[in-house]
Order: C-alpha cells, then sequence, then structure tokens
C-alpha cells in the first residue's frame, strides 16, 4: 500500500514537472546598475532585464530571472543552477575556457579611475570587484589590489579611505560620481577592457547559444539593441 | 504602499522611512525572517532525528551497526562546516542526478564529466531544467536543510551518546531484574530520562545552529543576511525613488538584534524545559527541586 501510494505521489509530481512549460533561467548579479540591479519593487531591473527579456521574446523562450554572487556565478553555471549568465560580463579567454559566449550585446566598455582628489595615488591601494577584468588590470598595472565581492563595497572602501582609488566600469561609477556632489572625481584616462559583453551560455548547450545569437543579431539589425543601450546608457555611449 | 509614496522625494523623514519601509524589495527582506526561521523549524527535528538514530546506532550490540554510527559522528564532526556545505551540496546533488541519469537514460553513451560541465541527460536533472525558478528553490533549500541535518545531527548525536551513558546504570539494571527486554528498557528507562543530561548540550547545539544560518548564504538562499547586504549598499537616485548612502552598518546593526533577541527568547524557553526535565531526577538539579518544595 505504501509503496503504491509513494508511486503515485512520484506519478503526480512528474506529471506535473512534465506539464511546466520550458523554462530558460537568466543568472544575473542584481547590484551592477545600469547593467542589472533589484529595483524597489524587489525585481530584477536594468538594462539587461528589458534586453533579456526582449531576447526571450524573440527566440519564443520562457524566461525567470534568478540572481547569484558574483565570485561563484560562473560555476553555478556550470552546475546548473540557471541557463546563462546576463550579468554585464565582460567576453575574455580565460571565461571562454570554461563557458561559451553569444555574441556581444555592449560594445567593449570603458573603466575608470575615481578618486576623492585629483593628486590621488594611482599606483597605491586601488580597489575593483573580485574575478573582474578590472582587477585583472590592476594586479597587473603594479597598484595593489584590493578586492570586495561587490561593486557597491569598493566605492565604500574608496569613501571611507581604506582605498586611494577604485577602478571599475564607467557606466557604473558616472551616476554615483554625479550624485557624490564633488566628493568623488574621475581621475585619469578611462581604460578600454575586454572584447564586449555577451550571454555566458554552457559550452553543452549549443541549441541555446545558437537561439540567443539570432535573437541578438536581429536586435542589431533593427536598431531596437541601439535604442536600450542610448535608453540605459546614455547619449554618448557606444553603439552597434 | 502609501498613498502619498509616489514622489518619495518631497517627504519628511517620517513620511520617507513609512514609504521607504514597505516597498517590495524590503517586504522581501521581511520575508527572509520567515525563511530563516522556516529553516529553524525544519532542521531542528530532523537534525534531532539523525542525532537519534546516531546515537541509537552508535550504541548498538550489533558491531557493524556501532560502528557505522561512530563513523558517522566522527565524520561529520572532524570537517569543518563550510567545507561541508560547498562541497556536500555539490556531491549530493550531483549524486542524485547521476542514480537518475543511470535510471532513466541507459543508452547515453558520452562521458557524464566534460572538462568543468557535468552532463547527465535532460530528463535526469533535478530539478528538470524546464522546472520554474519556484522548483529550483525548493529544491536548494531542501539540500540546505538536508546538509544542516546532517552536520548538526551527528553533533546530537554525540550529545545523545554521552546522554544515554550518563543515566544511572543501576536504573537500567533494575529494570533488567524486574525482565524488561532490552527494547523496553531503551524506551521505557534510558530515553525518558537522558533528556535532563542532554539538554545543556543540546541547547549549545541550538544556539549553534541558529548562529549558523547565514550560512545559507552560501547555499544560494536568499537570506536576511543577502537582503541586508543588497539593501544597505549605497543607492544612487537614478535607480531607485529611496536614494540613501551606505546603510549596512544600520541593517546589520538589525541582524544583531534580531539574533541576540531570538538567542535570548530560546536561553528563556530552554531554560523552563531544563526545570521540568529535573523534575523528580536523581541530579542536583533534581535533588535541589526535591529540598525547596
Amino acid at each position: 500500500m505504501k509503496k503504491i501510494l509513494l508511486g503515485t505521489a512520484v506519478l503526480a509530481f512528474s506529471a506535473g514537472m512534465a506539464l511546466a512549460q520550458d523554462v530558460v533561467r537568466m543568472g544575473t548579479e542584481g547590484a551592477y546598475p545600469p547593467y542589472n540591479f533589484i529595483n524597489d519593487a524587489g525585481e530584477v531591473d536594468g538594462f539587461e532585464r528589458e534586453f533579456g527579456d526582449e531576447l526571450c521574446k524573440r527566440a519564443e523562450l520562457t524566461c525567470e530571472w534568478v540572481t547569484n554572487e558574483w565570485d561563484s556565478i560562473i560555476p553555478n553555471l556550470v552546475s546548473g543552477n540557471y541557463d546563462t549568465i546576463i550579468a554585464g560580463m565582460s567576453i575574455n579567454d580565460e571565461r571562454d575556457e570554461v563557458i561559451d559566449f553569444t555574441q556581444d550585446y555592449i560594445p567593449p566598455a570603458t573603466s575608470s579611475y575615481v578618486a576623492l582628489s585629483e593628486d590621488a595615488d594611482l599606483s597605491g591601494v586601488v580597489a575593483a570587484q573580485t574575478s573582474t577584468l578590472q582587477a585583472g588590470y590592476i594586479s597587473e598595472s603594479g597598484a595593489t589590489l584590493l578586492e570586495f565581492a561587490t561593486a557597491d563595497e569598493i566605492v565604500a572602501a574608496l569613501r571611507n579611505g581604506e582605498a586611494d582609488a577604485v577602478f571599475f566600469d564607467t557606466d557604473y561609477l558616472a551616476p554615483i560620481v554625479e550624485e557624490s556632489a564633488g566628493e568623488l572625481i574621475f581621475v585619469g584616462e578611462p581604460v578600454v577592457l575586454g572584447r564586449g559583453t555577451g550571454m555566458g551560455i554552457r559550452e553543452s548547450d549549443t541549441e541555446l547559444k545558437d537561439k540567443f545569437d539570432a535573437a541578438i543579431t536581429s536586435m542589431k539589425a533593427d536598431g531596437s539593441l541601439n535604442t536600450l543601450l542610448v535608453k540605459w546608457f546614455g547619449e554618448d555611449t557606444d553603439t552597434y | 504602499m502609501f498613498s502619498y509614496c509616489t514622489d518619495p522625494s518631497v517627504l519628511a523623514a517620517p513620511a520617507w522611512f513609512a514609504c521607504y519601509l514597505t516597498t517590495g524589495k524590503l517586504m522581501l527582506f521581511y520575508a527572509s525572517f520567515g525563511t530563516v526561521l522556516l529553516l529553524l523549524a525544519i532542521t531542528a527535528p530532523v537534525a534531532l532525528g539523525f542525532g537519534f538514530a546516531g546515537a541509537a546506532a552508535a550504541r548498538a550490540r550489533f558491531a557493524p551497526l556501532s560502528w557505522l554510527g561512530k563513523l558517522y559522528i566522527a565524520m561529520v564532526r572532524g570537517v569543518p562546516d563550510i567545507v561541508f556545505f560547498l562541497f556536500f551540496v555539490i556531491a549530493l546533488d550531483q549524486g542524485l542526478e547521476y542514480l537518475r541519469h543511470k535510471v532513466k537514460c541507459p543508452d547515453w553513451d558520452q562521458p557524464i564529466r566534460q572538462g568543468s560541465d557535468f552532463i547527465v541527460c535532460q530528463a535526469a536533472k533535478l530539478p528538470l531544467s524546464t522546472a520554474p525558478q519556484i522548483w529550483h528553490e525548493i529544491y536548494g533549500f531542501t539540500l540546505a536543510v538536508v546538509t544542516f541535518a546532517i552536520v548538526f545531527g551527528a553533533f546530537a548525536a554525540n550529545v545523545l551518546f554521552g546522554a544515554m551513558r550518563a543515566v544511572p546504570h543501576a536504573q537500567l539494571e533494575t529494570a533488567e531484574a524486574y525482565g524488561m527486554t532490552h527494547r523496553q528498557i531503551f524506551w521505557r528507562i534510558l530515553i525518558p530520562q537522558m533528556w535532563v543530561y542532554a539538554l545543556p548540550g543540546l541547547s549549545n547545539l541550538w544556539m549553534v545552529l541558529i548562529k549558523a544560518t547565514p550560512l545559507l548564504f552560501l547555499l544560494g538562499v536568499e537570506d536576511i543576511v543577502y537582503w541586508a547586504r543588497d539593501l544597505g549598499g549605497a543607492k544612487t537616485a537614478r535607480f531607485t525613488d529611496y536614494p540613501h548612502g551606505d546603510w549596512r552598518v544600520w541593517y546589520f546593526l538589525g541582524l544583531l538584534v534580531f539574533y541576540l533577541a531570538f538567542t535570548r527568547l530560546s536561553e528563556i524557553v530552554l531554560d523552563r524545559l531544563m526545570k521540568k526535565l529535573t523534575h523528580g531526577q536523581a541530579t542536583m538539579g533534581g535533588e535541589a527541586q526535591r529540598k525547596a518544595a
């Protein structure tokens, strides 16, 4: 009797699963405005939310959004906790060995130094987010690298004097510098890093990658991607 | 939430906070307290169950069972929690998927490990990759409960094992003299009397368990620490109606108060329970109660 009951329960459970539509889970960080962030309503928002939803519509996929820590975003993709990474991730060789990337959907972005004063020591202690291109750049530049798990923490470290400067994505830093009323300023020249931002997909998931590639191509072709880029990153941003 | 919340930038502080504290994001923060309490409510009895089974096994007269119980206690107690949490959850998940893979896709010819990818057939995924996010969350939460239960079960087993040995031997011998079977002695004499010896150790474990819940965060469950960190970070006016500076210290202060209040409450409840269990026992506490009465 018990076995029959258990069997029915398992059947009912798997039937429920089978009825559910195919869902593609979009993994993002949720702490990287304007790329992606959690809005006041507690939902994922930002350029990538709008862009990702449009991609899913064009590729006829049902998408759900999942947030994950930046440090472990690649391992969790590989182990199957979600199906894509859409988190402002720049395409580079090191990451490309572990996962696959779609074509880029944001042109190579610039990174900038921000400090409290014009004469800040850029070869002193510079804060950057862990496992980013910027962190790699700083560790090779000869400055002392101070790593934090989130982008928000690097700015906090600059404000409380732990770091002489921060080095991060210009689009992320710009609104912060703007609203700091002169407390924070851009120093030095912006640097172009990476080969553009792409979606990360498991190497074994070629079918999904092709679908998203096609959707990105169609958004590039009809100019809707450019409209979105200008909406979220401002008039001066690079477009396709 | 409130009608006046449409433009928070013009509000005075009290109204601003009334609006801020009722945004959808803050609601998720409040709900995450529920997640933590739910985890505790499920994990504590399950861990106690693991502990009881472990202790009973460790003192079994059938040697292999006793070895198994002792091995479980020694192994889990000796491995650092964080290793267990990171390694075990992945191992458990991949182990389950591997078994399902063997059953559901017998004619699969590709290797399961391809570089860093762990690839099983679609039907063996757990939960199925087509399942909605909510199933993935439930699955993740369940893995967390099982992991917590195994870790804390081992400590509980050690405590209970010690408590069972602390019950005066004369009690068991008397029961035997009355002609009780081993099973009867275990359930009627040993178990009711051992709790008083076990409780101090178990209450310690409970306190440690409360404080260990932030490890949930490692397992990808969005708990109170995750939200406190996210909410506390500085916010610029472009992306929120409620811009503020770095408020992490206030959020973490809130968590501190929550954990302190919760552990204090637990202490009070455990003290009462201890008084109740001590009643009529041949311990110093029981003796003191008898004299006072």
